[in-house]
């Protein structure tokens, strides 16, 4: 047993090492499908930070009533905060507002004046509200109904909530969102599916050309094992080799990318393959020993059943 | 040892190829099967080593009607059969040693055996010094005589060599029947399919003369009237 995988092995680096051009043909192809491959992982990261960026800007913000009580208040927050879709509930006091409204009409005069004659804080507190999804807004937004604030005695405290205003845009961005995340996945798909029968068709030609050697072997007596094993073996070889040759040609070009694209990007994609280096290399390795074993095992199957 | 029951090979639906075959060969016999090309010889020892089915009829190696064989019973039949083709077919990415050598690994045989057996083999067909040299780099002759290596490698119960001299010079051929001759005088049947005359009148055993898809003759001395 031990001796048959063996003389297995060394007879697929053998096979590989013999092959010459025809091997190094495969090993090309292989590193075109894995180049392919880490593309769209890396397209795959910059369109969710992209769609995380978005996401990030959305939010619901509660404005309650100038002087309703921060006891009151918080009741509310704590039962915002349980809610599943929830991710994160900021308390702005009234004062905190007021300073920030300065701020930001730091060279409004007039404004600033008004807000002098008024001579109180006409704002009030209010709650922002960030959910875990895009799509989830709607939900918090029905927890915020009358109906639902009176059983926890937060009714009549909200001046108003600023999903009614933003509803549009949000569901909006939302089927954006949901179209984008269905296209990239789609578009990954349809690739990786075209570049494994790119890589099946020349593994496949590169076992036909060895079509007639298979049938000899089978002749003399050789096992199906003894004959499919070597030729498992070299096309694992093509990925292993290719996975490495691939990982290799991302190093300058994400570091290309990153120094001149970055602003475009959005992501600094040279430090996101090196952070990830050896999950993408992991998922390339055997995408590429995979890729190269299925193919070889598929395409010698016709032969081997002589 | 080997029985064609009725045998029949059609391609294409009407092309016969073999009509009706009925033929023993025994243990030790050294069988040639003559005919002019297209006269059904190949396709007759194809049916031996299940390289092609019979269109009807059945072909026993001893008790096994080796058409109903298993996968794995197919291969093991294969490897007490030892077979050499008119174009060689040898592995041709695999030098002489290897080429022998896949053959012993094929029954399992030790890395010592090999090392041991794969010198004397070959030079007993005197190819001793081409031993790490690659098909290409041979003679038509030395591929034949490293194939018949190959073949007798495992010590066979039969031969099967399908046209062995048709690409070779009259020189390399005597010697390739003469170590044929040899092979059979061992014990190991061996069958050899051939239109050349000359060999056959070398050889003065049984000749089974084929033509279009039928054995027209079976004598026990035959001489190379075509």
């Amino acid at each position: 047993m031990l001796i048959g995988l063996k003389r297995i092995i060394r007879g697929g680096f053998i096979n590989f090492w013999r092959s010459g051009t025809v091997a190094w043909a495969a090993v090309l192809v292989v590193t075109i499908t894995l180049s392919v491959l880490t593309f769209l992982i890396l397209l795959q990261s910059v369109l969710h930070f992209s769609l995380d960026q978005i996401k990030d800007k959305v939010d619901v913000t509660i404005y309650f009533y100038p002087g309703v009580s921060a006891e009151k208040i918080n009741v509310l927050q704590q039962s915002l905060e349980r809610l599943p879709e929830a991710e994160n509930v900021a308390y702005t006091s009234a004062e905190e507002a007021l300073r920030i409204f300065k701020e930001r009409h730091a060279n409004d005069y007039s404004t600033l004046e008004a807000l002098e004659e008024i001579g109180e804080n006409p704002l009030g507190a209010s709650l922002n509200v960030k959910a875990k999804e895009v799509s989830q807004y709607e939900t918090i937004a029905n927890f915020l109904k009358e109906d639902n604030l009176l059983s926890i005695g937060s009714d009549n405290i909200i001046e108003k909530v600023n999903y009614y205003q933003n509803k549009l845009a949000i569901d909006r961005l939302n089927s954006i969102i949901t179209g984008a995340q269905r296209l990239g996945f789609l578009i990954t798909l349809i690739l990786a599916i075209i570049a494994a029968i790119i890589t099946f068709n020349t593994i496949r030609l590169t076992i036909y050309i060895s079509r007639e050697e298979i049938g000899v072997m089978r002749l003399v007596g050789a096992s199906k094992m003894g004959v499919r094993g070597p030729f498992l073996i070299e096309g694992a070889i093509y990925g292993v080799i290719a996975a490495v040759v691939t990982m290799l040609i991302y190093l300058p070009l994400t570091f290309w990318l990153s120094r001149n694209m970055k602003d475009f990007l959005g992501l600094d994609i040279w430090s996101y393959y090196l952070s990830n280096f050896f999950q993408i290399f992991t998922i390339i390795l055997s995408g590429g020993i995979i890729l190269g074993m299925i193919s070889s095992f598929l395409a010698i199957r016709k032969y081997l059943n002589k | 040892m080997i029985y064609f029951n009725n045998v029949t090979k059609i391609y294409n639906g009407d092309l016969v190829v073999l009509d009706d075959i009925n033929l023993t060969i025994g243990a030790g016999e050294f069988v040639s099967v003559v005919g002019h090309s297209g006269a059904g010889k190949t396709t007759l020892v194809k049916m031996i080593l299940a390289d092609d089915h019979p269109t009807a009829g059945t072909v026993f190696f001893e008790s096994n009607d080796i058409h109903k064989l298993r996968n794995m019973d197919l291969t093991n039949l294969r490897r007490r059969i030892g077979v050499v083709f008119q174009d060689f077919r040898l592995l041709s990415n695999k030098t002489a040693y290897e080429n022998i050598a896949f053959a012993m690994e094929a029954v399992g045989k030790t890395d010592e055996e090999i090392a041991s057996d794969v010198p004397h083999v070959l030079e007993l067909v005197d190819l001793s010094h081409r031993i790490f040299h690659f098909p290409h780099q041979m003679s038509g002759g030395e591929k034949q005589r490293l194939a018949i290596a190959r073949a007798i490698i495992n010590q066979p119960e039969l031969i099967i060599a399908d046209e062995p001299t048709g690409n070779l010079d009259p020189v390399n051929t005597r010697e390739v029947v003469q170590i044929l001759k040899k092979i059979n005088d061992l014990g190991t049947t061996v069958i050899l399919t051939t239109h050349n005359p000359r060999v056959i009148d070398f050889l003065g055993r049984r000749v089974v003369t084929m033509d279009k898809g039928k054995v027209v003759r079976d004598d026990r001395e035959g001489k190379g009237i075509m």
